[in-house]
């Protein structure tokens, strides 16, 4: 009852929300970049939305299951293919025995995620399934997955009822994307230091693109961008960061911290990525552009509920679903 | 020590968490104020809020708007509903007992292979490289935050003679090493890039996964460095 690693992809990694309540010890809270594809992917396989799940980069693993399985991918699109036959994203799909899902080429966004109906045997560190790999902790081994590993699904459920003969299903109804947008603009609430910007720096940040550059990871990513400056010269005593904090580094360019952001820094922090908004970050790619653009606090936490509700509606609609398809077929 | 406590202003530190600052300084009654609301602030938490980050002069609270939502349900954002609460807890009057500072003595080799920073500090401030050393381990200092990296305890002051400011360019430090960024000092958990000036290694795990406490150092403890040669380093 698992699936194996056949081939090891670049950078594939066990996550879930985050390990939260211990960066008073310096320990972050990493988790899914994209926490609302990852919760997506959980809804669709009737677990739930904290369940821990495989983060993708692409090139992706090739996974062969030991067993039939119920899974779904989400988030990036890598154009998957379970024994050579595509398979679209957002589906719940009944594997078979021997059955290999593989990668071809990202189509889309940056990281993708496969979730297992009952989710994955693991062991939690601190309360969390998350990998965290500066201190090789959590997930699969504290480790990125690599060949002729296996992760064990928490519990079996023999589906080869439902395949019949066939190799695999594809079972009949699909979710609708949380927010299916590629947009590529991001709203933000000032930082503590937003004032400390000139008011040229104020103006290209809000009125010129941003690009990804190849030294962004999981930490954070470096934007390529016109030096911004600031007004003051006072050096800043460390304090607490976020996801989706964008911090003014001392030549000028910027980084947005992301999942797995340290948990103080000193840089100003000029501004940060709305919640609602850190999956549209989490699916850019290296060469990509953003905009930002400046919201309100009310504003941010609307699209946060909203985005929430959203999540738990799609939860309910795919429960249900699958529980009535899994009865008609006598489970 | 009897708090109310010293002024502070509340900013949002985007819309899940909010920053309790209490001035942009090192400084031990600071730093006291900062604990002491730490405390106050976990006793009858508020359900929603996910965790509080202390750091030198400032506390940060982190809160699920989902949850918090829920239990306010004012026009108001959730932000001040949070700040409210905050203020309102601060205003009480509340008593912080500081457990008496526990000394830990940690062992450092100094030798210039685990040294890379150590004689162009000594150069800049007009020292040779064992003064500098007789200087840092001369006085204990106060592990005033943990943070950045996982065990990594912000601890200061060092004396003027061997303040030195982050380098411009970040190196790749190895775990163990031991640093000066301006009137800081700090030990590497793990390896990282970092911008500190290196002028020495400690064999101590400084995190370790296995422990139910993962830290070797707390906030709030004090740090005596001193010295060992290459050899005891080796055989620790």
């Amino acid at each position: 009852m698992s699936l194996k690693i056949i081939k090891a992809g670049v950078l594939d990694t066990i996550q879930d929300l985050g390990r939260y309540g211990n960066q008073q010890l310096g320990i972050n809270p990493g988790g899914a970049m994209d926490k609302v594809a990852m919760q997506t992917a959980n809804a669709l396989v009737g677990n739930d939305l904290s369940e821990a799940v495989i983060e993708l980069h692409y090139p992706a693993s090739v996974f062969l299951f030991s067993q039939p399985a119920l899974i779904a991918l989400s988030g990036a699109d890598f154009s998957a293919s379970i024994n050579g036959e595509p398979v679209a994203n957002l589906r719940v799909i009944a594997v078979n025995k021997n059955n290999a899902l593989q990668f071809h080429k990202p189509v889309n966004g940056a990281r993708a995620y496969l979730a297992v109906h009952g989710g994955f045997e693991i062991e939690k560190w601190l309360g969390s399934g998350s990998t965290n790999l500066k201190i090789k902790a959590g997930g699969f081994h504290g480790r990125g997955l690599s060949k002729s590993d296996e992760i064990p699904f928490k519990y079996s459920i023999d589906f080869s009822v439902l395949l019949n003969k066939n190799e695999f299903k594809v079972l009949p109804w699909s979710a609708d994307t949380c927010f299916p947008d590629d947009s590529k603009e991001v709203l933000v609430l000032p930082g503590n230091e937003w004032d400390k910007l000139t008011v040229t720096s104020k103006e290209i940040f809000t009125s010129t693109p941003f690009v990804v550059t190849k030294q962004s990871d999981r930490m954070g990513y470096r934007l390529g961008n016109n030096p911004l400056s600031s007004v003051s010269t006072e050096e800043l005593i460390s304090s607490a960061v976020d996801f989706g904090t964008i911090q003014l580094l001392p030549d000028g360019k910027l980084i947005v911290l992301m999942a797995d952001h340290q948990t103080t820094g000193g840089y100003p922090r000029i501004a940060h990525v709305i919640t609602a908004h850190h999956s549209r970050l989490a699916q850019l790619k290296t060469g990509d552009g953003i905009w930002f653009r400046l919201t309100d606090q009310l504003t941010a936490e609307e699209l946060l509920l909203q985005q929430n509700r959203h999540l738990l509606q799609l939860q309910n609609a795919c429960t249900f679903r699958l529980h009535q398809y899994l009865q008609k077929h006598g489970y | 020590m009897k708090y109310p406590i010293i002024p502070y202003r509340i900013f949002p530190l985007g819309d899940s968490a909010l920053t309790i600052d209490f001035g942009n300084v090192i400084d031990e009654d600071v730093n006291k104020c900062v604990f002491a609301s730490f405390h106050q602030l976990q006793q009858d938490p508020l359900p929603g809020i996910i965790e509080l980050i202390p750091a030198y002069s400032s506390l940060t609270v982190c809160y699920d708007v989902v949850t918090v939502k829920k239990r306010f349900h004012s026009g108001k954002t959730v932000f001040e509903s949070i700040k409210e609460w905050v203020e309102d807890k601060l205003d009480q009057p509340f008593s912080f007992d500081e457990t008496a500072a526990v000394e830990v003595k940690i062992p450092v080799c100094y030798a210039v292979e685990f040294a890379p920073d150590i004689e162009q500090l000594a150069r800049t401030r007009g020292l040779s490289p064992e003064e500098v050393i007789e200087i840092h381990t001369l006085k204990s200092y106060k592990v005033y935050m943990l943070g950045f990296l996982p065990g990594f305890a912000y601890m200061g002051e060092v004396d003027e003679r061997i303040i030195m400011p982050r380098k411009q360019q970040p190196q790749n430090i190895l775990p163990g090493s031991v640093g000066i960024a301006g009137k800081q000092t700090g030990i590497y958990p793990f390896a990282s890039p970092g911008g500190w000036q290196i002028i020495g290694r400690t064999p101590l795990k400084l995190f370790d996964i296995e422990k139910e406490n993962p830290t070797l150092l707390k906030a709030g403890q004090t740090v005596q460095f001193y010295s060992i040669s290459k050899n005891e380093f080796e055989n620790y």
